[in-house]
């Protein structure tokens, strides 16, 4: 058995029961092996390269991440034997920059100012100078991301609800959480709403987040599944973060924090007995330096 | 107001920002601290005000700012005076980043 293999499975939490009646559930993604949602999309990835000959022992793993994903990378790269490279905005924390050295990766940054479109077109950049040298996974636009989410996160939702899910709420980075998840729910019961949560500026501290709006769109975004919108500030999301610390005992990172507040906020317009299902990406450890905190 | 002592600083704005500054990616303003090159940015584009500051006027948290490489959070913060020819990097503080290596 591999680390690979404990991916997914995770637990679902029940976290608030709003004044109607209105239950929250969260998957707790913090309990995939390297510590994140991102463990799915990444074992997706890398099981099919392998499979198809696409990823040989030669060839280095290369993507473009704000920093869960790289984690990933690196961590199974390390447990199965392949090199791995990041492209990583200056910026990412450095707990994460830590991390990926202790895997071995190698950290290629890219300009703070352009996040994480810079690092995207840095590792496009770098594969087609090189594309002999890399295997380029590329997480925005490769199918198997959403898939991951499509065969197993929204398998396990419709189980652990016992099919009673009646709302799921996420936000999105690559999008194939929301984007895998959302698509199976809706072919299991075609009454699901699945609504995308948003920063409410192009500036956001939401860590893995991407407004849509001002950035490169993935390839497999689909604007189809969205049934409405919700929109959180970092700050609002902030003191989501910490109220789940202290008054359920789950220390999240803020893109979890503000997936909670998104559910919280539907939870608002809902009638009772319904059931909402929403993503914990990443557990607090890798934001300790944050002044989040202080 | 402009002071008398005013030195002329470009200001560095990231990608998320630009679609308030008419697509440039830095502007110049003469001013004598970081706080009054911000206020001068946020006179230019009115619309970026919101975005770099919460209700109360106060530089929302998770903006970083870097002059010549330095963050003024860690140093003397946004009443830093500024010389002639510094740099002002605007930068997201994801997840509490902030070393430029």
């Amino acid at each position: 058995m591999t680390i690979l293999e404990t991916v997914g499975r995770t637990p679902l939490l029940p976290i608030f029961e709003g004044n109607k009646g209105t239950r929250i559930f969260a998957k707790a993604e913090f309990f995939n092996p390297s510590g994140s949602v991102k463990d799915r999309a990444v074992k997706g990835m890398l099981d099919d390269a392998i499979k198809s000959g696409k990823l040989t022992k030669e060839k280095i793993i290369l993507d473009a991440t704000s920093g869960n994903t790289g984690i990933a990378y690196a961590m199974f790269g390390a447990a199965l034997g392949y090199k791995v490279a990041l492209c990583l905005p200056a910026n990412a924390s450095k707990e994460r920059k830590r991390l990926l050295k202790i895997y071995q990766a190698e950290i290629i940054p890219t300009s703070p100012l352009e996040s994480s479109d810079g690092a995207l077109l840095k590792a496009r950049q770098l594969y087609n100078e090189n594309p002999e040298k890399y295997y380029y996974p590329d997480q925005y636009n490769n199918n198997e991301n959403w898939k991951a989410h499509y065969n197993n996160t929204a398998a396990e939702i419709w189980e652990q609800t016992n099919q009673k899910i009646t709302h799921f709420v996420a936000g999105m980075g690559t999008s194939g959480t929301f984007t895998g998840t959302a698509r199976r729910l809706k072919e299991f019961n075609p009454s699901i709403k699945t609504i995308p949560m948003q920063p409410e500026s192009p500036l956001h501290g939401l860590e893995g987040m991407k407004h849509m709006a001002s950035t490169i769109l993935p390839g497999f975004y689909d604007p189809t599944l969205f049934d409405g919108q919700i929109n959180v500030s970092t700050e609002e999301a902030k003191k989501m973060t910490r109220k789940l610390a202290e008054e359920t005992g789950l220390f999240v990172g803020v893109s979890s924090g503000a997936n909670v507040l998104a559910a919280v906020k539907l939870a608002e317009k809902l009638s009772p007995n319904e059931i909402i299902v929403t993503i914990l990406c990443d557990n607090g450890h890798r934001y300790l330096s944050d002044e989040l905190w202080d | 107001m402009t002071s008398s002592n005013s030195q002329l600083v470009t200001i560095q704005l990231p990608t998320a920002l630009r679609t308030f500054t008419d697509g440039l990616s830095e502007v110049k303003v003469e001013a004598a601290t970081v706080e009054e090159s911000l206020n001068k940015l946020t006179e230019l584009y009115v619309d970026l005000k919101r975005h770099l500051f919460d209700d109360d006027g106060k530089l929302r948290s998770f903006v970083n700012i870097f002059l010549n490489d330095e963050n003024i959070r860690t140093e003397n913060g946004i009443v830093t005076k500024i010389k002639s020819g510094d740099v002002i990097m605007l930068i997201p503080a994801i997840a509490g980043g902030v070393v430029i290596e």
